[in-house]
């Protein structure tokens, strides 16, 4: 596999960071791959810009941050006004038309998933939102085995609620699935 | 048998090999970006029969550990820049009295409480000079998951062989990341433990008469023997002393057992250094940096290399002459105004073929900041 770069970014709360650190451990653990996870990390907790980088490769990883990343996901208008323009071109741009309103044009190929929407209606809990990104994530270009991030996903949240986010991932999944492009 | 994998911040590869060390007291006062260390060894060490104190404060944690290793254990403190400040007094009682300890300082910006959450690589001469008096000290770093874990054990070893504080100079950009970390099974790693003493109960012990290699054995504090420990420079019982003789034999001790061996303790890896003509000399957090610099211009032929400092303090001299002297120059990259750059200078042959690389803003120096200053020096522009 190429090296993949990735960065993860929206407000506090969001839970980019907690699906960041899924995505990277699930890469480490399950796939035997070498990644690295790191975050801007300031005085500023739930509300505040939050951005995360992540790079997976099958190599040794020097630097760990990312300057241009293969994959961009936003999911504040703020985040996604400051950081589109680092898209590698040609990456993956994925934002949520429920908090951003993209440009029309973006040297990327642009997907607005409306996931918010979908976990609301389906699901009723906004909590699992960020688990439902990465299942759209993965639906539309899935990195590795979508299996290696959901066994991470039951291995860290409490018993009762595995099988809520099994459902948030699977319908994250297919949902991106809609918008699979071939490269 | 398959090695357990995880995936982890550096402040935890440290906890893990703390643990594969035999640490087992730590006390602390929580600091960014420190805190991750004493919060997971707060659920862990009870796990391993440890203890665990939450202290009022820095100096408090740093005596804390002073007095547990005393009594026999292998302990552990952690901090950053003003924890690290705070704990100078006591790092020069444990130099004096000769107390085994580790104290992990995980740098951030500084001075005074300086930029929390941000990296910074400026208590270099901190850790060597931050108490007073002559004295020698031990300093190791990291720059991967891999290698905090090994310097971890390594600093226990150390402060077991030397009977010394050694510090561990980690740093907010890899004490925060998350990697990947192989813990080494039981015994692949060397493990030194304490040196005691073979004399019963009943038989006078001297806590400062060393042995034929040089070795001081300890006696568990409280437990058969009776003994002295103070800052004051003492003789062989422990007791004060004023005598001139006691005063420099000691002195001279305190400093020899670790200039004499610097060899030893000399901890550090090459990267492409075998034909280089650009020697770019880094550690911590940087190193990673100046290792994807290297690897990336060797492919487009330039004869780069990186010498990568995992030992601080005693400083490598020998070594840096040796890697350094044949290059076309030599570029230190840190994240300070040039603290190991000096040192650098005063150990090759001409020091005006040394540069300074560096980055202080609080973000991690970048490939890109090393390729510019880099192609300065080579007259090149950037």
């Amino acid at each position: 596999m190429e090296r993949t770069r990735i960065v993860f970014s929206g407000s506090g709360g969001q839970g980019v960071i907690t699906a960041a650190i899924i995505l990277a451990e699930a890469a480490v653990i399950k796939e035997g791959m070498e990644a690295v996870q790191s975050q801007s990390y300031g005085a500023a907790a739930r509300g505040g810009a939050t951005r995360s980088d992540i790079i997976l490769s099958n190599e040794p990883i020097n630097y760990p941050g990312v300057l241009q990343p293969d994959i961009l996901v936003c999911l504040t208008q703020s985040v996604y006004t400051q950081y589109a323009g680092i898209i590698r071109p040609g990456g993956l741009l994925l934002t949520d038309p429920h908090f951003v309103k993209p440009a029309k044009e973006a040297d990327a190929y642009q997907v607005s998933v409306p996931i918010y929407d979908m976990v609301m209606e389906k699901i009723g809990k906004p909590i699992v939102f960020n688990i439902s990104m990465l299942g759209t994530l993965f639906g539309i270009r899935p990195l590795f085995n979508p299996n290696s991030l959901m066994e991470v996903i039951a291995e860290r949240v409490p018993k009762g609620f595995v099988e809520l986010n099994e459902k948030a991932f699977t319908l994250g999944l297919e949902l991106g699935e809609e918008y699979r492009q071939d490269f | 048998m398959t090695k357990k994998i995880k995936f982890v911040q550096g402040n935890e590869a440290c906890v893990e090999g703390a643990l594969y060390a035999g640490c087992s007291f730590f006390a602390g006062y929580p600091i960014t970006p420190s805190t991750e260390i004493a919060e997971l060894l707060a659920a862990r060490l009870p796990q391993h029969g440890g203890t665990f104190i939450q202290m009022e404060d820095e100096i408090a944690a740093m005596s804390a550990i002073i007095g547990a290793s005393l009594t026999g254990k292998k302990v552990l403190t952690a901090t950053s820049g003003p924890g690290f400040s705070l704990k100078q007094e006591a790092i020069g009682y444990a130099c004096m009295a000769e107390v085994p300890c580790v104290v992990a300082n995980v740098q951030r910006g500084g001075p005074s409480t300086g930029n929390p959450t941000h990296v910074a690589q400026g208590d270099i001469n901190q850790a060597r000079w931050g108490t007073h008096g002559d004295h020698s000290i031990i300093a190791l770093t990291a720059s991967n998951h891999q290698d905090i874990f090994q310097m971890t054990v390594d600093a226990f070893n150390l402060a077991e062989t030397y009977r010394t504080p050694v510090i561990l100079l980690f740093d907010e950009a890899v004490g925060h990341l998350r990697a990947k970390l192989e813990i080494p099974t039981e015994g692949e790693l060397h493990v030194v433990d304490r040196l005691r003493t073979s004399l019963p109960e009943g038989v006078n012990y001297h806590p400062y008469l060393p042995r034929e290699d040089g070795r001081l054995p300890m006696s568990d504090f409280g437990d058969v023997h009776r003994y002295n420990v103070t800052g004051l420079f003492h003789d062989m019982w422990g007791f004060p002393t004023a005598d001139p003789t006691y005063i420099n034999d000691l002195l001279h001790h305190l400093v020899d057992k670790i200039e004499n061996n610097v060899k030893d303790i000399t901890r550090y890896k090459e990267h492409f250094m075998d034909d280089a003509q650009y020697v770019l000399v880094s550690y911590g957090s940087s190193a990673r940096s100046a290792i994807h610099l290297a690897t990336e211009r060797r492919l487009r032929g330039e004869r780069l290399g990186v010498l990568e400092l995992q030992s601080i303090w005693p400083f490598p001299k020998e070594l840096i002459r040796e890697k350094c002297d044949s290059a076309r120059a030599v570029l230190v990259c840190e994240m300070n105004m040039g603290q190991l750059t000096a040192h650098v200078r005063a150990a090759v042959r001409k020091p005006n073929r040394v540069f300074l690389a560096n980055r202080t803003d609080g973000k991690l120096i970048s490939p890109l900041d090393i390729k510019r200053s880099l192609r300065m020096i080579q007259g090149r522009g950037v």
